[in-house]
């Protein structure tokens, strides 16, 4: 069995009196795609920010990709992708430019650059649009290419903020193959988000009520623990009994 | 009467190069909770704001409560609801202020139609002295259906009420609009999650500006042709990428932690067939099985026509 | 009634809820005044100025000792000719004379009035009214303790000359084009966005589909803004008076009136640029084309107009705040009435007439 991608050891983040991440501990394995819960305000975008290097723990141990959260931000940010639904596209760029821009970002070279935009531009079939602006693509095409983006630099996690929101079917299915895809090459996957059918195609969930993980397991096991068909119910039932109602 | 209808409605922008809803023809029947159900970009909002007299028709016609949305459309104005999908109130303005002044600017006052909204809100009267900006996305939500109920409007019209708020509020929205309902308020919904397409009384799924199909929930999943199995094994990317090269497939489609799969061709002992095919091809704990389409399978067979 | 007022109280509350934003308009036209009363002082202070009494008599004296005693003069006492002191204002090396005339002494004491010349570089307009209004008022003092001493009127008159610029042509002093500068940026900037947030927030999304009259929804956003600017120009013209010495010569009411309608007019070009704009940011960068930069370039505010070409002269004339600087002016500094200024009064209305029609036409009941 390989070392955990993401390993956290009671980690917690204060903000005063406001405890925003109670002692989260749990381990990502290499190429999961492991779903991260929660509502409103239950402590998801704390938890993540300091997984990215972001927000420094109040307490606790954590590692990314084998760095440490504390001290090593710089060599975590180099080896994880981000992808946000709303922000990740310029959309006053072509798609070139933005393929372009990414990937100069994690410097790459001139070269690889050049080889790396066609060979990405040729896998998504999209080489006869490379030359027209992002927000001329259909929202289908943008996903794909935002999250093609994010993972140029062959990071060893994403982290996915509510990747699929407002898409049709047929394209959800189709970001879905790419993010199998991506983690049958070995990349671990971080989903964030709040819509349960979202976290059904996770390997496992875990969810967040009020700054706590209170459940941590496969979709599967977890509706079998909670006794009912869809996660969307295990999810109610843990966060009917959440305090917290803060954005 | 039907309190909504629509005949041939279409609209385009930017000088008709782009078309926003194309040939749309449907009709709401007077008490009954309607939903829109499609993806971001599919003409719901355009449809919205035709109704509300927002927008005008580039052809076609409309009319709420039997008024003309293009002639009367200062008659509708003053007997419906609506609820906006990026209306998020006035930030600055409390709670009570803000539901005050939405009273006073269509001519009742909070008392006058408190009845209406107390079940709604008596979830928000605690914090009523509160700034609209610093509540959660459920009680904003909850706010903003006060807002639009409190001058006891005939027809109620919401634009994706749920975009962007926990399940837990999802769930309680819902039970909200089945006890308006109950009032005999008409209500047009819309929303791009599948999964709430069960909770009204009829649905139009709607694609690219067209109507893909009108019916209820459980005529939509009639409709479904064909049968739908569910597979899976231990290696679900593996199993996909298999069954897409396996000559009987018709579609298949990650659904959750299954996949969703049709034959292209029924015929006796497919099944069997099938799993043969899986097990030559190394697949483990390998579980295939019927299962009931929802509205998302339906969603994807009406897309792929 | 009861909605507009509703309405209205409404707009109150995000007005001074806002409190980053009060402070930015309430505080503006006060540190503005102030830091440039500060860079005026420092001018004002390094001045040299002369001081030629060729009466040398008692009262002479005193005045000379009063106008030294002031922290504010760098005084010589010497006896230049006339065309002495025009070459040491050539040469740039004083910026005020003052010239006691031999029969000062005689004058004052036997006529009861005498005279006193100021000169002053008026090519540097701020700091040369400045000046002599600073002499003149220490004259008047001086008048004043004479008056109390003795129970004769005595009248010394301060004969003002403005070299270089006689009839303080393309006068540019600092408040008037200050006044209409705040305005504009309030009225016209804070209405725009205002009108423009609701449309970005979607509520005017909701107030379109009320039954509640578009153009009421502008009127009531309108109010607060007015009594913002009215309470602006208040402590502008109370701190030009205390803190610059520069007090309103001619009628306050008449100023609060012309104010008002210029107030009209800078809102209807705030309800215009609304109408036009989708979001916050076009609102405010259309506001500060059409009023910052026009104000701060073409209204005589910082060049004077005479000496700009032909066709910048033309376009000055569309700016409002070329108007009101001119009424400003004229009833501030000149002390004129409204029979002076009834032209640029007329433009002014004419102006936030045409506006307001426009911005009528232009409101949209609908969204596209």
């Amino acid at each position: 069995m390989s070392e955990p991608v993401i390993k956290t050891e009671k980690l917690t983040k204060r903000f005063g009196d406001f405890i925003a991440a109670d002692a989260l501990s749990f381990d990502v394995m290499p190429g999961e795609i492991f779903g991260f819960l929660g509502a409103n305000g239950a402590g998801k975008t704390t938890a993540m920010r300091m997984l990215c290097g972001l927000s420094k723990p109040t307490s606790g141990e954590a590692t990314v990709a084998g760095y440490d959260v504390y001290r090593e931000t710089d060599l975590i940010k180099k080896n994880i992708g981000y992808m946000s639904q709303k922000f990740s596209l310029y959309e006053d760029l072509t798609v070139v430019e933005n393929i372009r821009f990414y990937a100069g970002i994690y410097g790459l070279t001139d070269k690889a650059i050049r080889e790396k935009s066609e060979a990405l531009l040729d896998q998504l079939g999209m080489t006869h649009e490379a030359k027209k602006l992002v927000s001329e693509l259909p929202l289908g095409w943008k996903q794909k290419l935002s999250f093609s983006v994010a993972v140029i630099h062959q990071p060893k996690v994403v982290f996915l903020d509510e990747p699929t929101g407002g898409v049709d079917p047929v394209t959800r299915r189709q970001f879905w193959d790419l993010i199998y895809d991506a983690s049958d090459k070995g990349m671990t996957v971080f989903v964030t988000t709040h819509y349960m059918d979202e976290a059904e195609y996770c390997n496992r969930v875990s969810i967040m009520v009020d700054g706590r993980i209170d459940a941590l397991d496969s979709p599967q096991n977890l509706k079998k623990q909670f006794s009912v068909h869809s996660m969307d119910e295990v999810f109610y039932q843990l966060a009917r009994g959440a305090k917290r109602t803060a954005d | 009467m039907s309190a909504v209808r629509l005949e041939n409605i279409t609209k385009t922008y930017n000088k008709g190069t782009v078309s926003a809803v194309s040939d749309v023809s449907f009709e709401v029947a007077q008490g009954e909770l309607f939903g829109l159900i499609g993806p971001d970009g599919a003409g719901k909002t355009s449809i919205f704001r035709m109704l509300t007299t927002l927008l005008l028709p580039d052809g076609g016609k409309a009319s709420v409560d039997g008024y003309d949305v293009v002639k009367d459309y200062k008659t509708i104005r003053s007997r419906v609801g609506y609820m906006p999908g990026r209306f998020s109130l006035y930030q600055d303005l409390t709670v009570e202020e803000n539901l005050a002044f939405f009273a006073t600017v269509f001519g009742t006052t909070i008392e006058a139609n408190y009845e209406l909204v107390k079940d709604i809100y008596r979830q928000i009267e605690p914090f009523k002295t509160r700034r609209a900006g610093k509540l959660s996305g459920g009680m904003k939500q909850k706010l903003a259906l006060c807002c639009a109920l409190i001058h006891k409007p005939g027809v109620l019209f919401l634009d994706e009420p749920t975009t962007g708020v926990d399940s837990v509020s999802r769930k309680e929205f819902w039970e909200m609009l089945r006890r308006l309902k109950e009032q005999n308020i008409t209500i047009l919904v819309s929303t791009p999650y599948m999964d709430e397409a069960t909770l009204c009384d009829r649905i139009a799924l709607i694609q690219s500006g067209k109507i893909l199909s009108i019916d209820t929930p459980a005529g939509t999943v009639k409709s479904f042709r064909g049968n739908l199995f569910t597979v899976r094994s231990a290696e679900i990317y593996r199993l996909l990428n298999d069954l897409r090269d396996y000559e009987n497939t018709g579609t298949c489609f990650a659904f959750g932690e299954h996949l969703h799969l049709t034959f292209a061709e029924e015929r006796a002992g497919q099944e069997e067939d099938l799993q043969q095919y899986l097990r030559q091809k190394n697949h483990t704990d390998i579980e295939l099985g019927r299962v009931e389409p929802g509205i998302e399978d339906c969603f994807i067979q009406f897309m792929k026509q | 009634m009861k909605q507009l007022l509703s309405f209205v109280r409404k707009e109150f509350h995000h007005v001074f809820r806002d409190r980053k934003t009060l402070l930015m308009l309430f505080g503006l036209p006060i540190v503005q005044i102030i830091l440039f009363g500060f860079a005026l002082t420092n001018e004002i202070k390094n001045a040299k100025i002369v001081v030629a009494d060729y009466s040398k008599d008692f009262s002479s004296r005193r005045i000379t000792d009063k106008i030294e005693a002031s922290r504010y003069f760098d005084v010589e006492k010497n006896l230049l000719s006339h065309e002495e002191i025009e070459l040491a204002f050539k040469e740039g090396k004083i910026k005020m004379a003052v010239v006691f005339p031999e029969n000062f002494g005689n004058d004052l004491l036997h006529l009861n009035k005498a005279q006193i010349q100021v000169i002053a570089d008026a090519s540097d307009i701020n700091t040369a009214t400045t000046l002599t209004n600073y002499v003149s008022s220490i004259v008047a003092d001086y008048q004043a303790q004479l008056l109390v001493n003795n129970s004769v009127p005595y009248r010394i008159m301060p004969e003002v000359r403005m070299l270089y610029n006689p009839q303080l042509k393309g006068e540019h002093t600092f408040i008037p084009g200050m006044m209409a500068m705040i305005m504009m940026l309030v009225c016209v900037m804070m209405t725009a966005i205002s009108i423009v947030r609701e449309k970005e927030l979607g509520t005017m999304e909701i107030l379109l589909v009320s039954p509640f009259k578009p153009m009421m929804v502008i009127a009531s956003k309108l109010v607060p803004y007015l009594l913002i600017s009215l309470i602006n120009i208040t402590s502008i013209l109370l701190l030009s008076y205390f803190f610059l010495h520069l007090p309103v010569k001619g009628s306050i009411l008449l100023l609060y009136a012309e104010g008002l309608l210029f107030i009209l007019c800078s809102l209807s070009l705030g309800l215009l640029i609304s109408t036009v704009s989708q979001s916050q940011q076009t609102a405010m960068f259309g506001s500060l084309m059409a009023t910052m930069l026009p104000t701060l370039l073409l209204s005589g505010f910082m060049f004077p107009i005479e000496n700009m070409p032909l066709p910048l002269q033309v376009i000055s004339n569309v700016v409002p705040s070329k108007w009101f600087n001119i009424i400003v002016k004229s009833i501030m500094i000149k002390g004129l009435g409204f029979s002076a200024i009834w032209k640029e009064t007329l433009i002014i209305g004419g102006m936030t007439v045409f506006l307001l029609a426009l911005s009528y036409r232009k409101f949209k009941i609908r969204l596209a």
